[in-house]
């Protein structure tokens, strides 16, 4: 690991300032991602702003009836809080899903949505990633790619983004709240947090640079079923390799989002419109375009199949 | 035609020679390393309860809790793995939570609670899920215990705390201690000799009597 200085601000404002100017400082909150992508030198920070103390840790009701969830609360926090299993089960489920007991314990809020891809090529310094080293190539593209992405990829980049909780997120419609070093407050919808790769794959996330993620706010309640079905190639404590997150409601009609499939949370809106018709039909919609390689196209059976499951779940 | 004593005289001489080439070129790199004023370790001091102790270090900022623990505290009871998350024989309970303490930097944990392994308890006052680990050969070689003991305390904790789980058929209903529960939770802590079984067992029993 490449030595840092570090420091623990008080306030996000202060936080958002302590990055200014500094393009090789970086957040730390959790820390499972970006320190286990430090000791491999795949980020290489010269300053670490623990934004621990600035208190945003709460999850709190908005006078829409929805909930606004601090960068900071842990993933346990998440999943087990009340009224987040009661009302959006899918964000429960979705966290409940991922990583292990320990991991959630630490990660957080904000950390869950700006964490890495796992793409072996990302982690393997001896192989090109135009993501972690730009210009270098794309290892995966002629590579073993049986994890990675079947749409909405580039010839520069077919990483996937390795989350769950930004997928029952994206079907949520959560916005993302920040706030810069002036102190201006921003709102980001999910559906454009997260960037698909283009040419400049090793950009994941609209943030501009010294942007602090203070929470996310869910909106109202959508009611229906919500269900988050991941598969993986084991039982538990590892990526998805499709994973759907659904919120069906008693006349069959919905919401879906795919993980595992693309560099961001796969969700179009357009498709939903057939939701009623059944898997085939909507994964068709939103699949429309897919690019899979020989080694993933696997993945597109696996997404109508993985949905239909899901449907059947819904109507049970 | 080459003898079988030539081949083998020529072979070591290739070692020796592969060998000499390493140590030139691993020299300059590391005193290069040494050179760059950008990577001077960067120290901090931080204090912290680890069991029950209240301990000031200074540390080079790219201490891991674990490491903390370990190369300076020398309590070596926590073991270190794969070092990253992966393996959870690092698992401490930190602040009432169990975490890897290799993913986490000591300099972060300013006044946080922290117990390991050495903690829990001791040769003549064991914990009782250190006793139930023994009582059903809950290991083999012993490395991952450590952190399955912590991480199988801090489960138990958990699932009286009503915190779900994947498996949780019902995430509005009161938390059950199963073996599915069990499994599915302590899915952070590898054990490669495979003691599985027996660790579901012991968390078990330890479930079952009374607090």
């Amino acid at each position: 690991m490449k030595s840092f200085t570090y420091e623990r601000p008080s306030t996000p404002a202060q936080a958002a300032q302590a990055l200014s100017g500094k393009p090789n400082a970086k957040f730390i909150a959790g820390g499972t991602n970006l320190l286990d992508l430090m000791k491999l030198q795949i980020e290489t920070p010269t300053h670490l702003v623990d934004v621990n103390g600035l208190g945003l840790d709460k999850i709190e009701a908005t006078p829409e009836g929805g909930l606004r969830v601090g960068a900071l609360v842990r993933n346990t926090d998440l999943a087990a809080d009340a009224r987040v299993r009661k009302d959006y089960a899918v964000l429960s489920r979705a966290l409940l899903a991922g990583a292990s007991g320990q991991l959630r314990n630490k990660a957080t809020t904000a950390g869950n949505l700006l964490q890495r891809t796992r793409c072996p090529y990302f982690y393997d310094t001896a192989q090109p990633c135009n993501k972690r080293q730009p210009g270098s190539g794309c290892g995966a593209l002629a590579g073993v790619s049986r994890t990675l992405a079947i749409i909405g990829a580039s010839e520069a980049c077919i990483a996937t983004h390795p989350g769950d909780m930004a997928v029952a997120m994206r079907v949520l419609d959560a916005t993302v709240e920040t706030v810069d070093a002036r102190g201006n407050a921003r709102r980001i919808p999910m559906a454009e947090f997260h960037r698909l790769p283009g040419d400049r794959p090793e950009i994941d996330t609209t943030l501009k640079p010294g942007e602090l993620i203070t929470a996310v706010t869910l909106p109202k309640p959508l009611g229906g079923k919500h269900i988050y079905r991941k598969v993986r190639d084991r039982a538990s404590y590892a990526y998805a390799l499709v994973s759907v997150a659904a919120v069906i409601q008693p006349d069959g009609s919905g919401r879906v989002a795919l993980g595992g499939i693309a560099p961001k949370p796969w969700r179009v809106e357009a498709a939903e419109g057939v939701l009623p018709k059944g898997a085939r039909a909507t994964t068709e919609q939103l699949l429309a375009g897919a690019k899979p390689t020989h080694d993933n196209a696997y993945k597109i059976k696996l997404a109508e199949r993985t949905l239909g499951a899901a449907l059947i779940e819904a109507r049970a | 035609m080459t003898s079988p004593r030539d081949f083998e005289l020529s072979r070591r001489e290739l070692v020796v020679g592969a060998t000499a080439a390493g140590a030139l070129t691993t020299l300059p790199r590391g005193a290069h390393a040494e050179q760059d004023p950008m990577d001077q370790p960067v120290l901090a001091k931080v204090a912290f309860t680890i069991n029950g102790e209240r301990r000031e270090l200074e540390l080079d900022t790219r201490t891991s809790l674990l490491d903390a623990a370990r190369e300076h505290l020398h309590l070596t009871g926590s073991k270190k793995g794969c070092d990253h998350g992966q393996c959870g024989a690092c698992t401490m309970i930190v602040d009432g939570r169990r975490i890897n303490a290799c993913l986490t930097l000591a300099v972060m944990h300013q006044g946080s609670e922290i117990v390991t392994i050495e903690g829990l308890g001791q040769p003549g006052n064991l914990h009782p899920m250190q006793a139930a680990f023994i009582a059903h050969d809950g290991y083999q070689c012993g490395y991952c215990t450590p952190g399955q003991i912590c991480s199988g305390v801090a489960v138990l904790a958990e699932i009286k705390a009503g915190i779900p789980s994947h498996v949780t058929a019902d995430l509005n209903a009161p938390m059950q201690v199963s073996e599915s529960e069990i499994r599915e939770r302590m899915s952070g802590n590898i054990c490669r000799c495979g003691a599985y079984s027996n660790i579901v067992e012991a968390m078990t029993d330890v479930a079952g009597r009374p607090a």
